[in-house]
C-alpha cells in the first residue's frame, strides 16, 4: 500500500512528452473538477435559496404567512431527533455486531455473516420505505401501546398511539437499520486492526474474551467507533424516502414519540413538498436543502477528521 | 469451586468448575418452556387472546439470559458469568439485525410476485387506472439514466483516482481532494437532486425536469464512490511493476494506461458496479430532478423520465382507486429492483474473488 510512486528526493526527472502533459492534465482537471463540482452544488443551493429568505412570507404560499425560520425549525428539530434515535439504537447493535463478526463468530463463517450484514446496505431506500410502511408500521404497533400502558408517565410515551403505527419512532427505527451496515463495517474494519499480540497478551494474563475485548480490543478501536457512528448519523440524517413514506408528519416539535403528530424532517418534506410547489415554494425548499446540506457537512468533515487523526489504526481508509 | 472437585476426587480435573456444553442448550429449553407456559396458563380470560410468539421469544431470551447468568455465576464465577452474558448479547445483536432483513425479503417475495409477470417487464402505465400496466417506461428510464450517469461518473471518478494515486503523492491538491471525496460520500441524495434541479433550471429555464438532469444527480453520488474504490485499487498496484515498465523506457502516461490499468481492472470493474449497483436504487434525486412519467422517454434531454425506484415510490404514495393493484405494482417494482441490486453487487463480489489479489485477513 505504502509502497506506491513516493519520488525520492535526487532521483532524476523524466522528460515530459506531450502525451504525458496531456494525460497528467486531464487527470489533474478530474480532481479540480470534483472540488468544482462540490463549490458547484453550495453555489447553485445558494443562489436558487436566497430568494426564499428575502422575500417577505405572505408572497410564499408554503410559509403560511410565517417566517421561513418559523417555517423550518420543526423540520431541523425533527431531522436532528430523527437522526438521534436511529443512532441510539443503531449503535449499540452494530458494535456488538462488529464484535460478533470480529471476535466471537467462528472464523469460517465470519465472512459469510458479514455479506449478510451488507446486504442490508444494498437494499435501496425505497424499498426501506414500502416495507416500512407497509409491514413494520402496523406491526409495531402492538408495542407502541404496550409502551402507553405501561411507560406513559414518560413524555416520550405520553400517547395517544397513532392508529396507523406510523410515528417518528417507526421512522427512527427505519433509519437504523439502514444505517447500522454503515456503522458496522467501519466498526468492525477498526476492531480485525487490533494487534494480535495485544489480544494475545490478555488472554494470556488469563482475561476471559470479554475483558481482552474490553481492555484491549474497544480501547483501540474508540476512535473508530465515533467516527462510524458519526457517518452513520450523516446517512441518516440525510435519508429522504424511507422517512417520506414511513412517517405521517404534522410539523410540530414534540418529543411523544408513538403519537400522530409528529416532525418531519428536511429531507422528507423536500420530497412530499417538491412534486406540487411551484415559483418561490420551490426556493424555500431549496433553502431548507441547504440547510440540510451544512448540517451533514459539518458532521461529515468531523467524522472524517476524527478518522484521519487515527489514520494507522482506522480500516475506514 | 474447588470444592466441588474436592469432594469428588474422581472428576475430570479440567471440566470440573465448568458448565457443561449441553448446559446451555438444556436452559434455552427451559427458557422457552417458561415463556411460553406463562403466556398460556396465566392469560386473560378473554377468549379473543392469543399467544404473541414474538413476545414469548423475547421473554424467553430474557429469561435464559437471567438464568444462564445465575447458572453461570453460581459454577464458574462473576468473571465468567459476564463474559457468557456478553457473548450472548453480542449474538443477539447479529440476530436482531438478520430481523429486518429476513422480513424484508420475505415480504418483498411473498408480495412481489403477484404482479411479477409479462405485463409488467413491458407495458408502461400509460392510460392505466388500477389494475394492469407496468414498469416497463420505468426501468428503460432508470437504464438510461444510470447509464448516463456512469459515463460522466466513471472517466472523472477514474482520472481523479490516477492523480491522487500517481501523480499528487504529497501535494496539496490531493490532500484537498481525497477530503473532499469523503465530504462528497455524505451528501444526503435529495441535495445532490436539488443541486441537478437549481443547474438545469438556470440552463433550460425554471420548473426543467429532465433524464438529463437526474443522470447529472446521480453523477454527484456516484462520483465519490468510484474515486474511492478505484484510487485503493491502484493503491494495491505492486510498485515493482511500474518501475519495470519505465525501466524499460515505457513513459509514465503509457505505464499507467498499459501496466497499472490493466492490474487493477479487475476491482476497478467491482468498484464501479458497486457504485451502480447503489446509484441505481437512489429515488429522492431523481424524484427532484427527473420528475415522474407514466409514459415512455427515450430522450433524456427533454420531457420527464421515470425510474424504477420513482414508480415504486409513487405507486405506494398515489394510490389510485384500486389501492391492492398500486401497492401490487409497488411490490414487483421493489421486487425487480431489489433483484437488480443484489445480482450486481453478487456479480461484484465474484469478480473480486476471482481476480483480485489474495491478501490477509
Amino acid at each position: 500500500m505504502s509502497q506506491s510512486a513516493k519520488p525520492r528526493p535526487g532521483t532524476l526527472t523524466a522528460k515530459q512528452r506531450p502525451a504525458d502533459r496531456i494525460f497528467s492534465g486531464s487527470a489533474r482537471g478530474a480532481g479540480i473538477t470534483i472540488l468544482i463540482t462540490l463549490a458547484a452544488v453550495s453555489a447553485f443551493l445558494l443562489v436558487e435559496g436566497y430568494p426564499a429568505l428575502v422575500t417577505p412570507p405572505e408572497e410564499i404560499s408554503i410559509l403560511d404567512n410565517q417566517s421561513f425560520v418559523v417555517y423550518v425549525t420543526p423540520l431541523v428539530f425533527g431531522t436532528l431527533w430523527a437522526a438521534a434515535l436511529a443512532l441510539l439504537m443503531a449503535l449499540p447493535v452494530s458494535i456488538g455486531i462488529a464484535l460478533f463478526i470480529s471476535h466471537y463468530a467462528p472464523r469460517k463463517i465470519a465472512v459469510l455473516l458479514g455479506y449478510a450484514v451488507d446486504l442490508l446496505a444494498a437494499v435501496p431506500s425505497v424499498v426501506y420505505g414500502l416495507w416500512g410502511g407497509v409491514i413494520l408500521a402496523p406491526g409495531i404497533r402492538p408495542l407502541y401501546m404496550w409502551f402507553e400502558e405501561n411507560l406513559g408517565f414518560l413524555p416520550f410515551f405520553a400517547g395517544p398511539t397513532s392508529g396507523t403505527g406510523r410515528t417518528i419512532l417507526t421512522a427512527a427505527i427505519v433509519l437504523a437499520v439502514m444505517v447500522l451496515p454503515i456503522i458496522t463495517a467501519v466498526s468492525r474494519e477498526v476492531f480485525l486492526q487490533t494487534p494480535r499480540l495485544y489480544e494475545e497478551a490478555a488472554l494470556a494474563l488469563g482475561a476471559t474474551r470479554w475483558e481482552m475485548v474490553r481492555s484491549v480490543v474497544l480501547p483501540v478501536g474508540r476512535g473508530g467507533i465515533i467516527s462510524a457512528a458519526m457517518l452513520g448519523l450523516g446517512r441518516a440524517l440525510g435519508e429522504t424516502l424511507a422517512v417520506a413514506m414511513v412517517l405521517s408528519a404534522t410539523g410540530v416539535i414534540t418529543f411523544n414519540l408513538i403519537s400522530s403528530t409528529n416532525p418531519s424532517t428536511i429531507a422528507a418534506n423536500v420530497a412530499l413538498s417538491f412534486p406540487e410547489a411551484y415559483g418561490l415554494n420551490i426556493n424555500v425548499l431549496i433553502a431548507s436543502g441547504l440547510i440540510l446540506f451544512a448540517i451533514t457537512l459539518v458532521v461529515n468533515s468531523i467524522a472524517r477528521w476524527v478518522i484521519n487523526l487515527r489514520k494507522d489504526f482506522s480500516g475506514a481508509n | 469451586m474447588t470444592q466441588l472437585s474436592a469432594s469428588n476426587p474422581t472428576a475430570n480435573y479440567y471440566a470440573s468448575g465448568k458448565l457443561p456444553g449441553y448446559m446451555t442448550g438444556i436452559l434455552l429449553l427451559l427458557s422457552l418452556v417458561i415463556s411460553w407456559g406463562m403466556f398460556t396458563f396465566f392469560r386473560p380470560a378473554d377468549p379473543e387472546y392469543t399467544v404473541n410468539l414474538a413476545v414469548v421469544a423475547v421473554v424467553a431470551v430474557i429469561v435464559f439470559g437471567v438464568v444462564h447468568y445465575v447458572a453461570s455465576r453460581v459454577v464458574e464465577g462473576p468473571r465468567k458469568a459476564v463474559d457468557r452474558t456478553v457473548t450472548l448479547l453480542v449474538t443477539l445483536a447479529f440476530a436482531i439485525a438478520m430481523i429486518p432483513l429476513l422480513s424484508l425479503v420475505h415480504t418483498v417475495v411473498n408480495l412481489g410476485v403477484a404482479r411479477f409477470d409479462l405485463d409488467f417487464f413491458t407495458l408502461s402505465m400509460r392510460n392505466v387506472v388500477g389494475a394492469g400496466g407496468g414498469a416497463a417506461h420505468a426501468m428503460m428510464g432508470t437504464v438510461i439514466m444510470t447509464l448516463l450517469a456512469t459515463v460522466i461518473s466513471v472517466p472523472v471518478g477514474l482520472l481523479a483516482s490516477i492523480y491522487l494515486v500517481e501523480y499528487g503523492e504529497g501535494k496539496r491538491l490531493a490532500r484537498l481532494i481525497t477530503f473532499f471525496v469523503d465530504v462528497m460520500t455524505g451528501i444526503p441524495s435529495i441535495v445532490a437532486g436539488l443541486f441537478a434541479y437549481s443547474l438545469f433550471s438556470l440552463i433550460l429555464g425554471p420548473g426543467t425536469r429532465v433524464g438529463i438532469a437526474g443522470a447529472a444527480a446521480l453523477s454527484v453520488l456516484m462520483i465519490p464512490i468510484v474515486v474511492r474504490s478505484s484510487e485503493e485499487m491502484l493503491r494495491l498496484v505492486p510498485n515493482e511493476l511500474r518501475e519495470a515498465s519505465y525501466a524499460l523506457g515505457v513513459p509514465k502516461w503509457l505505464t499507467i494506461v498499459k501496466v497499472v490499468l490493466p492490474t487493477a481492472l479487475a476491482g476497478i470493474t467491482t468498484g464501479v458496479m458497486l457504485a451502480v449497483a447503489r446509484v441505481m436504487g437512489e429515488t429522492a434525486p431523481l424524484l427532484i430532478a427527473a420528475g415522474f412519467t407514466n409514459d415512455f422517454n427515450f430522450n433524456p434531454f427533454s420531457d420527464r423520465m421515470q425510474s424504477l425506484p420513482n414508480f415504486v415510490y409513487y405507486s405506494y404514495i398515489a394510490q389510485g382507486s384500486v389501492p391492492e393493484a398500486y401497492l401490487d405494482r409497488a411490490w414487483a417494482g421493489a421486487l425487480a429492483l431489489i433483484l437488480i441490486v443484489m445480482v450486481l453487487n453478487l456479480a461484484a463480489r465474484l469478480i473480486t474473488n476471482i481476480f483480485a489479489p489474495k491478501y490477509g485477513r
